[in-house]
């Protein structure tokens, strides 16, 4: 149950960012979460509630983007989407896929008072 | 609640050594301890909403594990250590690969030996008895072992300049795989009494391996294991993957194991 610790991180270093602008209170989260980043996102929602307790962020509402992931052909070049590491490329055939995104796992906004 | 203390480290990981009883560190004691009690810092929470802006803030949810990550792996290199990730599942015999890879290395290269688990001192206990340095770290309730962990437990081995850490972490195909610790590379550990599916049930783990050790081979004749098929699957999912079968028990392929090592070893 590693989405303990992410949640717990987040809620780290948005306080922190929250502190840096000068602010109290964070009201809103937005992240970003690949589906290859690992994290399962009903997990870290559930985690949320308990990591934000007693900080400025209890009671902040988390928006969650998900992000489809792709994939290029380190043999043939190609870039298309994929469902996960053990992809295939649909142009050669070989199991030689490279991840372009769906590893993302990041803050891109927070809302703060 | 710790039970040699009996203070509350909140799940926190805690350090032993093997033969020293009285010896335990609550990793996070000297900093980064984070409570999450009511903070009473008096400040008013001031119930009008209307000065709530929106930031864009792009930050890296493990940002603070990845920076002290390179920390640890810029002073690995300084110190020209070569240090190993050990991921598997609980069972696969990471702890026998390691006390068959210290007689085979010694001699020519110092080993030492971070032991992840949630509990005991086991198997820190079993290299201990190698005669080698080696710190365990207990997780309590944790799934995985840390950049901060590592850190703090390393600072205790009093590591010698050329020469190979080895990380065991907590035996655990998912969670691990997310962390980095600052590890030159990570070798994935599978044995022959598992699925040969294990690639595709746990794609995260081998995607980010850079080395897989089929172990306990001398089982096969005893079962269906078909290791081409568990190969090539693990191929699939990282075509980088390197492969050796190896059975610790045996010492079948410990030869190929020990040149591999002593490769990357002459390296750093």
């Amino acid at each position: 149950m590693h989405e303990m610790s992410i949640a717990m991180s987040i809620v780290e270093s948005v306080a922190e960012r929250a502190r840096q602008e000068g602010c109290e209170r964070v009201t809103g989260i937005e992240i970003v979460v690949g589906r290859l980043s690992g994290v399962q996102v009903e997990s870290l929602r559930f985690c949320f509630d308990a990591a934000t307790r007693g900080t400025p962020v209890e009671g902040a509402e988390l928006s969650i983007e998900d992000r489809e992931p792709s994939g290029a052909c380190d043999a043939c070049g190609a870039e298309f989407p994929v469902a996960g590491f053990h992809a295939c490329c649909p142009v050669c055939g070989l199991f030689r896929v490279r991840i372009v995104s769906g590893e993302e796992l990041a803050v891109k906004t927070i809302t703060i008072e | 609640m710790c039970d040699t203390c009996g203070c509350s480290p909140e799940g926190g990981a805690v350090l032993r050594k093997p033969g020293e009883e009285g010896y335990h560190v609550h990793i996070g004691d000297e900093a980064g301890h984070h409570h999450h009690h009511d903070h009473g810092h008096g400040h008013d929470h001031g119930h009008s909403h209307g000065n709530a802006r929106k930031v864009e803030v792009e930050l890296d949810v493990l940002q603070k594990n990845n920076l002290l990550a390179e920390r640890n792996r810029g002073w690995f290199q300084a110190k020209r250590v070569l240090a190993l990730n050990f991921l598997s599942s609980p069972g696969s015999g990471k702890t026998t690969i390691l006390e068959k890879t210290v007689p085979l290395l010694s001699g020519e290269w110092p080993v030492a030996v971070v032991e992840g688990d949630q509990q005991t001192t086991n198997d820190a206990d079993r290299i201990h008895a190698l005669g080698v340095p080696v710190i365990q770290v207990n997780t309590g309730t944790g799934c995985h072992l840390d950049a901060q962990m590592v850190q703090r437990a390393v600072r205790e081995l009093d590591l010698q300049e050329r020469s190979l850490l080895c990380i065991e972490n907590v035996g655990n195909l998912v969670c691990p795989a997310m962390f980095d610790l600052g590890e030159a590379a990570r070798v994935v550990v599978i044995s022959v009494t598992e699925g040969e599916d294990k690639p595709l049930k746990y794609p995260t783990m081998f995607h980010h391996a850079d080395l897989v050790l089929l172990n306990k081979t001398d089982l096969l004749p005893y079962l269906d294991f078909d290791v081409e098929k568990c190969r090539e699957y693990a191929m699939q999912v990282n075509h980088h993957l390197e492969w050796i079968e190896v059975s610790a028990k045996t010492g079948e392929g410990m030869d190929l194991w020990k040149a591999w090592l002593t490769s990357r070893l002459e390296r750093i």
